[in-house]
């Protein structure tokens, strides 16, 4: 191609902005047609633009590995030595990125048109639809960390208006609130990360600066508390964004908006972005074993807890809202693992899956009138043949039976966990050889504070304390290497678990009988092409989109991984523990097992609609049922604190501090004791001669004793 | 000590440009005063006129003052009381020029929205507006303390009439609160400025009374700079001082909020960076623990006032509160990023607030009440109001684009470098004002999250959900006036929030130059051990040579 493609780079952006505020200022007086026009062909033009980008980054990283495409716009904010420019970055990470969020976001456009022409508010609606494509994109093709902040309150923002899309209806609007507040509180974690960046290092949060210094600041706070708590604070933000544990509550809320909108938000693109930014910022994690076995152990906790809750579910997008939970977690598992490229091949991968699979149950419900209860479902295979087909073959790509897209990436995961160790080959070389080095630096620093010169080193305490540090630093990765174990036991049960609900979910809607309205069963219909090509397209993605990353066994060509690997080479650097190709190979076949037993689970139980045997578990083991289908009863817990709480604390400060305190006795109580002095005062202005006199008199007296 | 540039004269003018400036609304006040109160459209005509000519002139300023240089600009120094040697002196740098411009662009919004909020007296209330405009620009623009101090007065009246005129139920006893509240403060101001005057050997110029107070004792200096500081203080208002700005605000007619809230508050976190601070720069090292704790306060406990107010207006007002708190804190931590942030958050502020007064201000005029239960699914009667509403919110709470998120940002970015970087050492009250920041700030953090809560709820009960009442369902969407007023402060929202650099850009060089012979002093009292790494490395950077030599 000829010039420079990064020119591209801001009009890939740009864009779906200009969609989204010709049709937010004129949406509601230009025809239906224009609107959609309009919408989809911002996007679109955004997804050729992103292919050409990519295809030009292909052909220069053939020359060049290290190659990326960099577009500096203009300085958004200057202010002492702090600078943040408006730039753009494309690398294979952000490549892959905004190949997905222009492509399913195009594909979610393309649906939306039939899904959403009975609404009066379509303008509306697309302009929101456009303008979070827009900031998805700052988010991912920023080329600083200001900018992915942009985006990254600009996609909440989004989210939060299209959730309470349909206003009208409190609840939805309820909901909306508690996924911005709930994804604010995340955010406070995010920016105090940032400014702990700036501070600690040289007023640029720009990602080529911040990896040259953490890579040559490697000795300084590798390992140290300070990378540690800048490391949980940015996973604070990335739990919120990406609804893992204890902040993933507005995920399910959030439901409440059009399916399209859950589609793409809340499955494929937004939700992501917290793996994105720790993929990102990778070089930083690498620094920190201990925040990055947390990453780990959260995603893991949150991967199973969600998929259990997700067996219970009884609405159609519950289950897939759990499921999209649980399937973070998978890729929150990855990233702390240090193995950032799988993670993000799970992130890419579950985009097109779950994209369809919402996709497919936004169809279902469009066909049944807004009916999202599978009790009320069944029988609709061969009604709805091509949401049936697409469905079947995205759950079975969720479920991980090989070839389809999500064995390849969740097996990488689970591979990976096992096989890498917790710190990187840089980290553990530096402390193999600076032991020594920091062992003096304690005994001078000791011998300092005990108010001793430093004349001469005491070589026995160094060499004591030597060992004292390698012991401790043996101890700290054999201790974090347990935690893997862990996280790929839970990892492996929660396959399991999707597995079974996934098909449990399948059963319940197409197979059998249909349980509900015969009505409403007679005038269901197949999806329109607007909706049928998004599903079908998605399908094939989601059984090709694995072949990308295959063969996946250690040391064999990935395509995917090499292609990520100049952006996430850190991770490459995790050590890799030994492991024989062989137990690669049993591993595959234990999560295809695994996933298959799941499946079988789920069909012997539910292949004719629901189970009376799953009936009897339920009444038999009723507390445990109770409790999964409270979803553990956080929502309530999350209601009495901090919500409830905060209103009460704050009438009651607004009562007794604010009211009484301040207002009362500080600021009116001096007055009302003027008041009642001057209202004394005026019992001696008796407007009588005589009174004065004496007053005069007396006075005089006094000053005159005074005075001697 | 290092000199104070940025306080000297760096041009004079010709054409005394800034005090035409000052005192223009004050001539269309006295033709408002030749023409018959009978006559409200000539009034209304003559109000915009006068604001917009003041506006005119105040681009035209703008136009002329050069932004890369340091000091003050455009100086007219005339004597004026010569027995006191009290003189009218005025001068326009990077700290007051964005304020200039905030006062004289919101001047003329705020009359077009008086239009249908003001119904009775519209010749009383043009003059009110119009002299308080003056008083306004001229406490920007004053440099001698005592002619600082009279425009400092000449707000408080104007402001007094239009609460106690114009207002709501209660407005008698809110503008008395409001008048005695301020007029405390700023007596005790004048007893400092006058003590100031007697020890500086009789001169009210600030650049003189800079060197004076170096001079001082620090038992002087704390209790001046106390006096001071209270003044201001009651002005923005931080906590404990401020409620009487609930009441002012709530029984205030829109106009009255919106420049009460747009402008005069931020005069007194001006006050602060201009008099307070570089008057007693080792006053406020030593007492920055308790500006950092009642900012702190402030945010917090603002935003969990607002949270449960039930009228939409006085929701606002302590989320005035709860934002200048954030001001407060970026001018006591004193460095580039934290004042260059405090300073255009003023600006925000006045923009984001004065909106939503102005949009309060249109549900008020017509359902004549602002209690959030009364309301509830007004988006669907009125789509377009509640689309700017919406916006301003997101302003309000600091999107990114929006000029909320880069006040914001700046001050907490400033914020936490003083915390990082500064050491664990005690200053000479025994206080690591290390901890005080990076503890002070980390709960600053929270009025991220309080502000959204407390905006959203809102939003939600006034606009979302079915329309419950039915007076509701006739309510009529915004007029065209009344578009054109909010969607001009929208345009800034963005331009600001999207391009702020330029507007950083005003203050950069004044903030510059006054943090370099400041920020030391500052330091050498609240955590001494920065204040001489700080030294070395300008030091070292100044002359590289120096560094060889011990």
């Amino acid at each position: 191609m000829e010039g420079n493609p990064a020119v591209l780079l801001p009009l890939i952006v740009l864009l779906p902005l200009i969609g989204g505020i010709i049709n937010g200022f004129f949406g509601k007086r230009l025809p239906k047609q224009l609107v959609y026009a309009i919408a989809n062909g911002s996007v679109l033009s955004s997804f050729f633009l992103a292919v050409l980008s990519f295809l030009s980054l292909r052909t220069a990283t053939l020359t060049n590995p290290e190659a990326a495409f960099r577009y500096e716009a203009f300085s958004w904010i200057v202010a002492g030595n702090y600078s943040f420019d408006m730039a753009f970055l494309l690398d294979p990470l952000s490549a892959v990125m905004i190949l997905v969020v222009t492509g399913v976001g195009f594909l979610v456009h393309l649906y939306s048109t039939a899904y959403m022409n009975s609404d009066d508010g379509v303008g509306r609606y697309f302009s929101y639809l456009n303008l979070f494509i827009f900031s998805m994109l700052m988010l991912v093709l920023g080329k600083n960390l200001a900018m992915l902040f942009i985006g990254w309150e600009g996609v909440g923002a989004c989210s939060y208006l299209l959730i309470g899309f349909w206003f009208k209806d409190m609840d939805k609007a309820i909901a909306g609130q508690k996924a911005f507040v709930v994804n604010r509180i995340g955010d406070i974690g995010f920016v105090v990360a940032i400014f702990l960046l700036l501070a600690h290092g040289n007023g640029s949060v720009d990602y080529d600066n911040l990896r040259s210094l953490y890579s040559d600041k490697t000795h300084m706070l590798a390992n140290s508390t300070e990378i540690t708590l800048i490391c949980l604070l940015l996973f604070v933000g990335a739990a919120g964004k990406s609804a893992q544990i204890p902040l993933y509550v507005w995920l399910p809320d959030a439901m409440a908006g059009p399916t399209p909108v859950s589609a793409l938000i809340h499955a494929a693109t937004m939700v992501t972005a917290g793996v994105y930014m720790v993929a990102r910022l990778n070089f930083i994690f690498a620094l920190s074993p201990a925040a990055m076995t947390v990453v780990m152990v959260v995603g893991a906790v949150t991967a199973l807890v969600a998929a259990s809750i997700g067996l219970v579910q009884n609405d159609i997008k519950k289950v897939l809202a759990y499921s999209t939970v649980s399937q973070l977690g998978f890729m929150f598992i990855a990233v702390g693992a240090g193995a950032f490229a799988a993670g993000v091949f799970h992130l890419f991968t579950h985009a097109f899956f779950k994209a369809c699979l919402f996709l497919g149950a936004g169809a279902v419900i469009h066909a049944l009138h807004h009916e999202q209860d599978i009790r009320k479902m069944g029988g609709l295979r061969k009604k709805l043949p091509i949401i049936h087909l697409t469905f079947l073959v995205s759950c079975i790509a969720i479920a991980g039976i090989p070839p389809l897209a999500g064995f390849f990436s969740k097996d990488a995961i689970l591979t990976e966990t096992l096989a890498l160790k917790p710190a990187t080959e840089a980290l553990e070389k530096y402390y193999e050889a600076g032991f020594e080095e920091r062992a003096v630096s304690a005994v001078a620093a000791a011998t300092v504070a005990a108010g001793k010169p430093v004349t001469e080193l005491d070589r026995a305490a160094v060499d004591k304390q030597a060992k004292v540090f390698k012991q401790d630093w043996k101890q700290f990765v054999e201790g974090l290497a347990m935690w893997r174990k862990l996280a790929f036991a839970l990892g492996l049960c929660a396959a399991f678990m999707t597995a079974f609900y996934m098909f449990r979910l399948y059963f319940l809607t197409f197979a059998g009988q249909y349980r509900g309205d015969h009505h409403t069963f007679e005038h269901a219909h197949d999806a329109p092409p607007q909706m049928g090509v998004p599903l079908q397209i998605l399908a094939v993605l989601s059984v090709c989109a694995g072949w990308l990353g295959m063969p996946f066994a250690h040391g064999a060509y990935n395509k995917f991984d090499h292609w990520l690997e100049p952006v996430l080479a850190r991770g490459k650097h995790f050590l890799h523990g030994h492991m024989e190709t062989s137990m690669e190979y049993a591993l595959m076949g234990a999560s295809t097992l695994v996933a298959a037993a799941g499946i079988f689970l789920a069909f012997s139980l539910y292949k004719q609609g629901p189970s009376p045997t799953t009936a009897g578990w339920a009444s038999s083991a009723r507390p445990v049922y109770n409790a999964l289908l409270n979803k553990y009863w956080v929502d309530e817990a999350y209601e009495v604190f901090p919500v409830k709480t905060l209103r009460a604390t704050s009438q009651f400060l607004f009562q007794l501090v604010d009211r009484f305190l301040v207002d009362g006795v500080m600021v009116r109580m001096p007055g009302m004791i003027l008041l009642g002095l001057s209202n004394l005062g005026r019992l001696v202005q008796t407007g009588e001669v005589q009174t004065y006199l004496v007053g005069v008199a007396v006075g005089l007296a006094a000053l005159t004793y005074y005075l001697i | 000590m290092m000199t104070q540039d940025w306080l000297q004269v760096a041009s004079t003018s010709g054409f005394p440009l800034l005090t035409l400036l000052t005192l223009l609304p004050t001539a269309f006040a006295v033709m408002a005063l030749l023409i018959p109160g009978d006559q409200p459209w000539a009034h209304k005509a003559l109000g915009l006129c006068g604001s917009v000519a003041v506006l005119v002139v105040a681009l035209a300023t703008f136009g002329v003052v050069d932004t890369s240089l340091v000091g003050l600009q455009r100086v007219d120094d005339f004597s004026w009381i010569s027995a006191l040697n009290a003189r009218w002196t005025l001068g326009i740098d990077g700290l007051s020029l964005p304020y200039v411009l905030l006062t004289a662009g919101l001047t003329p919004l705020v009359f077009i929205g008086a239009w249908s909020a003001i119904e009775v007296r519209w010749k009383e209330f043009t003059i009110a507006m119009l002299v308080l405009e003056t008083g306004m620009l001229g406490s920007l623009l004053a440099t001698d303390l005592l002619a600082f101090y009279v425009f400092w007065e000449v707000m408080l009246v104007p402001m007094y009439l239009i609460i106690g005129i114009w207002g709501g139920k209660d407005r008698i006893y809110a503008t008395v609160k409001f008048f005695i509240y301020t007029m405390f403060g700023s007596l005790l101001m004048l007893v400092a400025i006058l003590y100031l005057y007697h020890k500086g050997g009789g001169t009210f110029a600030l650049h003189d009374l800079v060197a004076v107070t170096a001079k001082l004792s620090d038992k002087e200096q704390a209790w001046l700079f106390g006096a001071f500081a209270l003044a201001f203080l009651i002005k923005v208002p931080v906590f404990p001082f401020h409620t009487w700005l609930p009441d002012a605000h709530t029984e205030a007619p829109t106009p009255g909020s919106v420049i009460l809230a747009g402008v005069m508050l931020k005069l007194g976190t001006y006050g602060l960076l201009r008099f307070a601070v570089p008057l007693f720069p080792s006053a406020m090292g030593r007492f920055s623990w308790v500006l950092v704790t009642l900012a702190v306060i402030g945010i917090v406990f603002g935003a969990m006032m607002a949270y449960v107010q039930t009228d939409v207006k006085r929701l606002v007002a302590y989320s005035s509160v709860s934002h200048l708190g954030f001001v407060v804190l970026g001018i006591t931590i004193f460095n580039e990023e934290a004042l260059q942030g405090a300073i255009l958050q003023g600006v925000n502020h006045g923009i984001s607030t004065g909106a939503l007064f102005i949009l309060v201000g249109y549900l008020y005029e017509r359902r004549h009440t602002r209690e959030i239960s009364e309301f509830g699914g007004i988006a669907k009667r009125m789509p377009v109001y509640a689309a700017f509403f919406v916006f301003v919110t997101m302003s309000s709470i600091a999107l990114p684009l929006t000029n909320g998120f880069v006040g914001e940002f700046l001050i907490f970015a400033g914020a936490f470098k003083e915390g990082i970087q500064s050491k664990i050492l005690f200053n000479a009250t025994g206080m690591s004002w290390r901890m005080v920041v990076l503890i002070g700030t980390g709960i600053a953090t929270l009025g991220i999250v309080l502000g959204a809560v407390y905006m959203l709820s809102m939003v939600r009960r006034v606009f979302f959900g079915e329309i419950t009442k039915p007076e509701n369902l006739r309510l009529h969407d915004l007029t065209l006036r009344e578009r054109l007023i909010v969607g001009i402060l929208c345009v800034f929202m963005v331009w600001i929030g999207v391009k702020p650099a330029g507007w950083l850009k005003l203050s950069e060089t004044t903030v510059h130059a006054m943090v370099a012979p400041i920020r030391p002093q500052i330091l050498q009292v609240r955590a001494p051990a920065d204040y001489d790494r700080e030294m070395k490395a300008a030091l070292r950077a100044a002359h590289p040579m120096a560094a060889v030599t011990p």
